[in-house]
């Protein structure tokens, strides 16, 4: 049953995820660049990006179909479905019951292989090549996020977001140390996901290292910012995803209007936290050689595996 | 929804997940200070670990062991490896020929084996930290298979190092430690055997100008 309060929750938390995922981006970027002493770029920098972007007209390659010009929209609405269905504010979701964690991994996945058949689609070395390395990371990085998901989903005996996160966030103290392995392997994951540091880097144009950047050469206007926009919103769903596994607390429950609204300062601070994490390991962290990434996934996969494992162990009174 | 666990042993657990991440970490480490800190790192979570269940359930003699622990692994041997290497002048050694992920996938199962091999013992035992046997049997078989992976002598070493680790753990969560005698020999054996094992080091560069084991697979020189 749909409750009033649900559906605004709802709308309320899509409409935030849209507003919020450049304002993170922007903020990851200012703290990036204090950290390494240059002078930062406004904190509004890709709301100015993405409103310079829409005014632009449209450039396509000679080559392109029609899939190269629907990509943008698919992954949009990928990133689009997944902040929605992740509980950044409350678990009262009306959109919840429409993918479980393990279907939101699966469109993560779904807009991963559109950003990489669009930039295959064009035919030039770069999208190949940035395709390419996608999707070997993306074939390292999904079975880790599963097992990660597996352990939360084993706390909780449920696959849905909305139960694991209320069963998370309302429990006794109990240390976890399956919950700890989970979320360093996550925190792996989310970094190779989202093309930061050690895995990519988001702000280079250097040929023999980039990946995400190569695969959307071709794009201009309106199609680049809705996969600039898409990407923040993919940073912004990848940290609520693991803020709300992880550090549950504050979420508002079902029909609780006040905890809605008191959710809000909360989440702004805990994305901003994070925001200053991120910027801090990406500065001290180097870029890695791309045939290291499998050894970086690789532990991601050992450690969500353990913390399963150890769950099975542990945890468990037999 | 499982009971919860008293938090005494929840600590135990902790103590001894980080136990099992650093065999791993120590599994796919390439360098070999880095391996020498960990092996540290492990033992202080290893008294750690034996303090909290000395605590919980007041058996004096695990305060003994625990400190023999700190002493022993935690401080000495790790001061008497990092002089070695010192000495012996291997500090930037990397070994290159092991495939860490390959490793790491055996060691999963290694883990799982012990894991299942040890649940139905674990049942037998009454002790708080009965759940954490499985754990030192998998930081055992992990410890030798470091020991069956590398080819350079001193991680060798700190394999077998770090498979006494794993026993005392099991020791400690099966049935609270062994008694105090065994206890000081084996500390002891563990002790004496290193310092032989540097003199052998010695030996082996002066014969072969190198650490490399598997220059002592050749019975006669060509």
């Amino acid at each position: 049953m749909i409750s009033i309060s649900g559906l605004i929750g709802q709308l309320f938390a899509i409409v935030l995820g849209l507003v919020l995922a450049p304002l993170l981006s922007g903020w990851v970027g200012m703290c990036r660049a204090w950290f390494q002493n240059r002078s930062a770029p406004p904190l509004f920098q890709p709301y100015y990006t993405l409103h310079k972007l829409f005014r632009k007209d449209v450039v396509l390659a000679h080559g392109a179909s029609s899939l190269f010009r629907t990509a943008p929209f698919v992954i949009f609405g990928c990133m689009l479905a997944a902040s929605a269905i992740i509980p950044s504010l409350s678990t009262d979701l009306p959109l919840a019951p429409a993918a479980d964690t393990i279907a939101l991994v699966g469109v993560f996945g779904l807009a991963r292989i559109f950003i990489s058949l669009a930039a295959m689609d064009v035919g030039t070395s770069f999208g190949t090549l940035g395709a390419r390395r996608e999707m070997l990371i993306g074939f390292l990085a999904e079975p880790a996020l599963l097992m990660v998901i597996f352990t939360t989903a084993l706390i909780s005996q449920s696959t849905s977001l909305t139960t694991i996160v209320e069963t998370l966030a309302h429990r006794d103290f109990v240390i976890y140390p399956s919950l700890a392995f989970a979320g360093i392997a996550f925190t792996f994951v989310s970094f190779a996901e989202n093309a930061r540091v050690p895995v990519d880097n988001p702000a280079t144009h250097l040929e023999l290292t980039m990946i995400h950047e190569a695969m959307i050469l071709e794009y201009s206007g309106r199609h680049l910012a809705l996969i600039e926009w898409a990407a923040s919103l993919k940073l912004y769903a990848y940290s609520c995803l693991g803020l709300a596994l992880f550090f549950p607390w504050g979420v508002a429950g079902s029909d609780n209007f006040i905890g809605l609204v008191a959710a809000i300062p909360v989440l702004l601070l805990k994305l901003g936290i994070g925001g200053v994490l991120l910027a801090g390991i990406e500065t001290v962290n180097a870029k890695m050689r791309i045939f290291r990434a499998p050894e970086f996934l690789g532990t991601a996969f050992l450690l969500a595996v353990l913390g399963l494992l150890v769950r099975l162990l542990l945890e468990t009174r037999v | 929804m499982t009971a919860l666990l008293p938090f005494s042993t929840q600590l135990i657990n902790l103590f001894a997940s980080v136990i099992l991440l650093l065999a791993f970490s120590m599994l796919a480490q390439r360098r070999v200070l880095p391996l020498i800190n960990m092996f540290a790192l492990q033992g202080a979570t290893l008294c750690l670990s034996t303090l909290v269940v000395a605590f919980t359930t007041g058996q004096a003699h695990l305060y003994w062991s625990a400190g023999l622990t700190l002493l022993l692994k935690a401080l000495l041997l790790p001061w008497i490896l990092h002089r070695l290497v010192r000495r012996l002048n291997v500090k930037w050694d990397v070994e290159s020929l092991i495939n860490i992920p390959t490793t790491m996938l055996v060691g999963i199962v290694l883990v799982m084996i012990a894991f299942n091999v040890a649940l139905p013992i674990s049942q037998l035992s009454e002790t708080v930290s009965r759940g954490t046997l499985g754990i030192a049997l998998a930081t055992v078989m992990l410890a030798f298979l470091m020991m069956i992976t590398r080819t350079k002598a001193i991680p060798q070493v700190v394999g077998f190092l770090a498979m006494e680790n794993g026993l005392f753990l099991a020791a400690t969560s099966a049935t609270y430690g062994m008694p105090m005698v065994v206890e000081l020999g084996i500390a002891l054996d563990v002790l004496v055997g290193a310092i032989i094992l540097g003199v052998f080091f010695f030996q082996i560069r002066e014969q072969f100008d190198s650490l490399d084991i598997r220059h002592l697979e050749k019975l006669k020189e060509n």
